[in-house]
């Protein structure tokens, strides 16, 4: 059989799984469709908050971006993780006393204000799309490589079937379907962790693996691959060479963000008590770390075994011939992911070899002209095809290849989906019912719910075929917009009694619009290719790429709040009893259904 | 427990709440807030200082062909977060039994 047909299979099976559950598990349970959380144990809702959170920007993008970058991207492992600190000691216990369902509810009530609630649902749509728009370049690869066609088609085909699951909807609300996918996810992630730890360092937990012994060199794994990065010109792996204080920034951008989304924070809104939504973030983070303490395993040994696939002699040896790269089995993800455009090589110097190395490094230039090189010959290789080409280039078992991309497929399409749906439910329920024509009929509502997602996939698709950087940046992008609008006046509504109505919408405006312009100069207004004025190689504000100013915006919306509201009318007595109440656990009524 | 039998003791407490929340209430909120920042110094300490700023004074302590710092920044800081949530949770569920808010 070959790799398509059980790439096909597993993908296949992967979505009769999710699709039978969903049956079953809708069959019982008609009436608490969006209180899907309620009455679930925290176990539970933490491995569904997990497979919520983790799509192809973790499951698809991250290892690659360590694996390619090293230690200067441990920010993305920092920063999607310890946000789970904030959410779970500034947020979640306190939300879940609130007992709405919606961020922008909250917000409205807490600000007694319709504008600080219309201006939150735009917020949290523009982060949305965003997020979107990194989830469509994973699955632009993922389809791309399990259909074997390249990524645009791959694109175009993911963005129908992603639309068509979103549009089945109900899925998204079933806990039971998310617990699959997470374990689609995580079982689709480790195994062939394990089997690349165990063939390099024969331990078969890679967190301890990735700190362990190379078997091949007796040296331990770190050390080696500083050793062969650094003979080819590239920075050692280990070593701190970017900005320290936009390393700082960048991570604090990932973490608040992270405690900023909608779709995570509203899954501590339908937990039964307040003391589980405290636990619930544990457990979140307990199924979260699974992965994350893998991720920079994968990346290291994926990095080591490329590196010595193309310098098969050791790197002061011969490159790889060209006709290995033909002929040899062990080169043969090669060929298929060539077919994806998202990786290329040349033999510029026409010597039959492909030599892989940094040729902006000094040191190897001077090799080059004495070999005769004429440049770095493996021409593209896009981060993003790492993790799933990782089983590939490891030479793993067919079975274990089919896996990553269901896997693969389930991260981003789950993730992808969820925001589809929290995106129309903003604009048909909060939009366009709460403002615009409050008297709309039921039919009418979900038919702009639809429309709202079909407009917002389209905008996706579109700028994912140009995206502004690999999946996982783009995300970061997406929580930088969160992380400068919504969580500094969740905060504030419930550490302080004095922010008013004005003091929330200004701040959340000015960290918006901070934000976005940042963004928009760097990356291209509205995305749009070749619209940039600045890099993010050199970025406006000193060493603060656009990815990391999230955390500027941040300040920028508490210090806007706070000075507009010690200028305007203080906060009524009934809205600081409200605040009062939300931070003691006793009254919580259960989980309310809509 | 069923969640029929919570809501019915939820509805009890929402009475009593008032009462509650003045005299407990202020003592609690302190002792929550400073757990809070003890907490969330722990989590930059660990994250933003020995991951990143303070690594280079914890690179004479050598780890698998590396140094402290970079496990920091890539393994030990998630391990603490994790520590650091189910610390916080058992401590406050704690708390709000000793203070009489809590929600049974």
């Amino acid at each position: 059989m070959d790799q398509t047909t059980i790439n096909i299979i597993f993908v296949g099976l992967s979505f009769a799984l999710y699709i039978g559950i969903a049956i079953w598990a809708r069959a019982g349970t008609t009436s608490d469709f969006y209180a899907a959380g309620r009455g679930v144990h925290p176990v539970t809702n933490g491995m569904a908050t997990a497979a919520d959170w983790m799509s192809a920007a973790s499951f698809i993008s991250m290892a690659g971006l360590i694996a390619f970058t090293g230690y200067d991207n441990s920010t993305y492992l920092m920063g999607w993780t310890g946000g789970y600190v904030l959410l779970a000691l500034l947020l979640a216990p306190y939300l879940r006393k609130f007992g709405k369902y919606t961020v922008s509810e909250f917000i409205g009530d807490r600000f007694y204000s319709p504008t600080a609630r219309l201006v939150a649902v735009i917020c949290l749509i523009i982060a949305s799309i965003t997020y979107v728009i990194g989830q469509m370049t994973g699955v632009g690869v993922a389809f791309g490589r399990f259909l074997e066609v390249d990524s645009t088609t791959g694109l175009l085909i993911g963005a129908v079937v992603v639309f068509a699951y979103a549009v089945f909807g109900g899925m998204k609300g079933v806990t039971y379907t998310q617990v699959a996918q997470y374990v689609v996810l995580i079982t689709a992630y480790t195994i062939p962790a394990i089997f690349i730890s165990l063939q390099l360092t024969g331990n078969p937990i890679p967190a301890f693996g990735l700190f362990g012994e190379d078997q091949s060199s007796g040296e331990p794994l770190l050390a080696r691959l500083d050793q062969v990065v650094t003979d080819l010109g590239f920075n050692e792996y280990t070593a701190h060479n970017g900005d320290t204080l936009n390393m700082v920034l960048f991570t604090l951008s990932l973490m608040i963000g992270t405690a900023g989304l909608p779709h995570v924070i509203m899954r501590f809104f339908t937990v039964p008590r307040v003391s589980d939504a405290r636990w619930s973030a544990g457990w979140a983070l307990v199924f979260i770390a699974l992965l994350y303490l893998t991720a920079p395993a994968v990346g290291a040994m994926a990095r080591l075994n490329i590196t010595e696939l193309f310098w098969p002699n050791g790197t002061d040896g011969e490159a790889v011939a060209l006709e290995t790269i033909q002929n040899d089995e062990a080169y043969d993800w090669m060929g298929t992911w060539q077919q994806t455009g998202l990786l290329g090589w040349e033999d510029k110097n026409d010597d039959g070899r492909i030599q892989y190395y940094n040729a902006d490094s000094e040191a190897m230039q001077e090799r080059a002209s004495e070999a005769g090189w004429e440049g770095n010959e493996l021409t593209n290789f896009n981060n993003d095809i790492l993790v799933l080409a990782n089983p590939e280039i490891a030479n793993l078992p067919g079975w274990v290849i089919g896996l990553v991309a269901a896997g693969g497929v389930a991260a981003a399409l789950s993730t992808a989906a969820g925001l589809l749906l929290a995106i129309s439910s903003a604009v048909s329920h909060d939009l366009i019912k709460g403002r615009i024509k409050p008297d709309i009929s039921e039919k009418g509502e979900l038919l702009s719910a639809r429309i709202a997602m079909a407009v917002s996939i389209c905008v996706a698709t579109y700028l994912g075929l140009n995206p502004p950087g690999f999946a996982a940046q783009t995300v970061a992008l997406a929580f930088g917009i969160a992380a400068a609008s919504i969580f500094p006046v969740l905060m504030m509504g419930i550490f302080s009694t004095t922010i008013n109505n004005r003091g929330a919408v200004a701040g959340m405006l000015a960290g918006l619009i901070v934000t976005l312009i940042y963004i928009f100069l760097h990356k291209g207004w509205f995305f749009i290719p070749d619209t940039n004025s600045f890099t993010d190689d050199n970025p406006l504000l000193g060493p603060i790429k656009s990815t990391s100013f999230g955390a500027v915006g941040a300040l920028v919306n508490f210090v806007t709040a706070y000075i507009v509201a010690s200028r305007t009318k203080p906060v009524p007595q009934d809205i600081k009893d409200l605040v009062e109440s939300v931070r003691v656990p006793r009254g919580a009524a259960g989980a309310q259904s809509h | 427990m069923t969640v029929k039998e919570e809501e019915t003791h939820d509805m009890t407490d929402h009475s009593n709440s008032q009462a509650q929340r003045a005299s407990g209430g202020e003592a609690y909120w302190k002792a929550n807030i400073r757990l809070i920042l003890i907490s969330l110094a722990i989590w930059a300490l660990v994250s933003f200082g020995f991951g990143i700023l303070l690594r280079p004074l914890l690179s004479g302590i050598s780890i698998g062909g590396t140094d402290l710092g970079f496990w920091f920044a890539q393994q030990g800081s998630i391990l603490v977060f994790l520590i650091l949530i189910f610390f916080y949770a058992w401590r406050m569920n704690k708390l709000d039994r000793e203070h009489g808010v809590n929600e049974e």
